[in-house]
């Protein structure tokens, strides 16, 4: 169903250096309904990411989303597959609301020829570039002018589009995010800078590693704008807005007030520096999901047994996706020395003796 | 002819970005100042400021930014002041660079050019003196290229330029201002040279010596002098330090029986002791002498002018170096 329908915020836009948009964001019952469904496929992969994690089908290292997921939708729903997204290590929501699919995630997550780095890549490294998502990134803030890059780029070719940089709020603190914006500012790239604030940079909270954790100010003469990141709606607002003011004004700084449920990764439980409480408190209070649920019944979009059935449906093709990634076999012994250099240009590589023996003990 | 070091790069860059729009320079004074050494002189008012763009003095940022849009399918040309300072942006070499191609499984190519000055300027001291080429050949996923000539310099740098991967460029400062002879085809807008050949810069039947970029210069004369004593010398200019061309070393080695090699950089986990490796792998029973190998001093450049002079390799190293290879006798005092 189409037919449009407004519904406010939950909170008022905080500005900095801008007007805030308005509260009243317009949507449909579809809109609304794809984003309780994809929230909960999103949520759904985290959990069993997680079990697969403990089953010790994943390995290395894994960072969650659950908790965040109003950002990954609400920012797609403002924006187009021509804009680009790059992010950090907690990459996987983002892929899927790049229009990644549940088999890469899972395969990519056991190391699998399905997975969308066919294996080579790891959970902190997902990319759909004919999609415009540019990964994946493990170092702590690099992200950031890799993503003003993308938007100098998208400048420079004339394509009107804008990159979205996601951070986190211990990203927030590198010097590289400062040279980039500053570069950014100067040469009115259409970059727009989110800082998904989930509270804690792994276990320390923001206050003990910002002297001031108000980051949508701290871009000082870039514009800013604090949003409700439970809110899947007031992130498609602010992200609509900034991609407009970004194309034609250059940089935006957006801080997306969110939480992240899981641990950093599954070597953090995440009760050590903070209280249960706090954590069941923003489950019950300000849950992304739950949020869209109560808008969907109190709109009369769906009956109760409706969503819960999209939630049955959900798990199952969770499930159908892990039994299919089980299934895909490992890379070919042949795949760990192509990609090294784009094929073709007569680099040879040096294989070191012990290396060419297991090749030739083993596939010969 | 006779042409510069920097007239070559300069005319190679402006070739490459008259090419192919997707061709831009970024970098600390590259556009309005021309260029801290004039390697960019011209190209600012030949193609505006959207192709040539002058940074603040923050490598990680616009570094990252090059990179950036290199993923997004520009060709980048980032220069650096001196590669000292890509260590305040090394990061993004090694881990947005060179890795992306191979984590992404093919989908994000990286086509960017990292260049400027490297290695031992004069009187700079230890923070502005040092070379980088072992440092970058060690990371797969990276191209290195070092020229010497003119030659070398338009060839390797428009082949850079045109590589779909990221190469690391390293420059001498001091040969920007020395000329050498060019052909016509060397000044032909179509010449390129291959990545990863090296060349034979000198024939020669007795000892083998490897360099590069300056160095390149002081082993042919080295070899000058040798010849006078009747020492006939190869001297090789690998241009490409990564791929190394392990196949003209090695079948140098197995023609002369004898290696010198010679760079200025640190001598452990050096480019010598890789070429020392490869010999060793593949040639070990051609060898009549033990490799000679010679590299900058072991200490962080010193200021004072003796003690600089004796931190680089010298002619009279390598002469030294190339005769105990072929067991002349070499006066005890020189020897020590």
């Amino acid at each position: 169903d189409t037919t449009p329908l407004t519904i406010e915020t939950s909170v008022p836009f905080t500005s900095h250096q801008c007007e805030a948009p308005s509260r009243s964001v317009e949507t449909t019952p579809k809109e609304l309904l794809s984003f309780f469904r994809q929230m909960a496929t999103m949520r759904r992969m985290e959990i069993a990411a997680d079990s697969l994690y403990k089953a010790k089908l994943v390995r290395g290292f894994c960072h969650l989303y659950d908790g965040q997921e109003a950002v990954a939708i609400g920012m797609e729903a403002g924006i187009t597959k021509k804009d680009s997204i790059i992010t950090a290590y907690r990459d996987h929501c983002t892929f899927l609301g790049r229009g990644g699919t549940l088999l890469e995630v899972f395969s990519e997550l056991m190391g699998r020829k399905d997975g969308c780095s066919h294996g080579k890549g790891g959970s902190m490294h997902f990319y759909k570039k004919d999609s415009g998502f540019y990964g994946g990134h493990g170092i702590v803030g690099a992200q950031i002018p890799l993503g003003c890059g993308l938007a100098f780029a998208q400048k420079y070719s004339k394509d009107e589009t804008v990159t979205f940089a996601l951070y986190g709020d211990g990203a927030a603190n590198q010097g590289q995010l400062f040279e980039a914006l500053n570069i950014a500012a100067l040469w009115d790239l259409p970059a727009i800078l989110v800082c998904e604030n989930n509270h804690y940079g792994m276990g320390t909270a923001e206050w003990r590693a910002a002297k001031s954790p108000s980051y949508y100010k701290r871009g000082d003469y870039v514009p800013g704008l604090k949003v409700d990141g439970m809110d899947a709606l007031a992130v498609k607002q602010a992200c609509k807005f900034a991609k407009e003011h970004a194309l034609k004004n250059g940089p935006m700084i957006l801080e997306m007030d969110t939480y992240r449920y899981h641990g950093h990764s599954m070597s953090d439980p995440g009760s050590t520096y903070r209280t249960r409480d706090e954590i069941s408190g923003v489950r019950q209070e300000r849950d992304p999901i739950e949020r869209i649920r109560k808008l969907i019944l109190a709109h009369d979009l769906a009956t109760e047994k409706e969503l819960k059935d999209i939630e049955k449906e959900v798990r199952k093709e969770v499930d159908d996706a892990i039994a299919k990634a089980k299934e895909s076999p490992m890379p070919e012994p042949s795949e760990l020395f192509t990609n090294v250099y784009v094929k073709g240009y007569g680099v040879e590589i040096v294989l070191m003796s012990h290396v060419r023996e297991s090749l030739a003990l083993k596939y010969c | 002819k006779q042409m510069m070091v920097r007239e070559a790069l300069n005319s190679a860059l402006d070739e490459e970005m008259s090419a192919d729009p997707k061709v831009f320079l970024m970098g600390e004074e590259v556009g309005e100042y021309q260029g801290a050494y004039k390697i960019s002189k011209g190209l600012l008012e030949k193609y505006g400021p959207e192709r040539v763009l002058d940074t603040p003095i923050t490598e990680a940022g616009f570094t990252g930014i090059g990179v950036g849009a290199a993923y997004y399918g520009l060709k980048p040309v980032v220069e650096f002041m001196t590669f000292n300072f890509s260590m305040q942006a090394i990061d993004h070499i090694i881990n947005s660079a060179a890795k992306s191609n191979y984590m992404s499984s093919g989908q994000i190519s990286v086509p960017i050019v990292f260049r400027g000055p490297n290695g031992a300027a004069a009187g700079v001291g230890a923070q502005h003196s040092q070379c980088y080429a072992a440092w970058y050949a060690s990371v797969p996923g990276l191209k290195v290229l070092s020229p010497y000539s003119s030659e070398d310099a338009r060839g390797l740098l428009k082949a850079a330029i045109r590589d779909p991967d990221p190469v690391v460029f390293l420059e001498n400062e001091l040969l920007y201002g020395e000329s050498f002879p060019v052909s016509a085809e060397v000044l032909d807008s179509s010449f390129c040279l291959p990545i990863g050949k090296a060349k034979i810069e000198r024939e020669g039947k007795d000892v083998t010596i490897t360099a590069f970029s300056k160095i390149v210069g002081l082993s042919l004369k080295a070899a000058e002098i040798l010849a006078k004593e009747g020492i006939s010398a190869e001297v090789i200019n690998l241009r490409s330090i990564r791929p190394l061309d392990r196949s003209t070393i090695n079948a140098s080695v197995r023609k002369t029986n004898r290696l010198v090699t010679v760079e200025e950089g640190f001598p452990q986990h050096g480019v010598g002791a890789e070429i020392c490796a490869s010999v060793i792998e593949e040639s070990f029973g051609y060898l009549d002498a033990p490799v000679e190998r010679i590299a900058g001093a072991d200490v962080p450049m010193p200021y004072a002018a003796n003690l600089e002079r004796m931190a680089v390799p010298q002619v009279e190293d390598i002469v030294r170096a190339a005769k105990r290879a072929c067991y002349r006798s070499v006066p005890m005092a020189a020897a020590a």
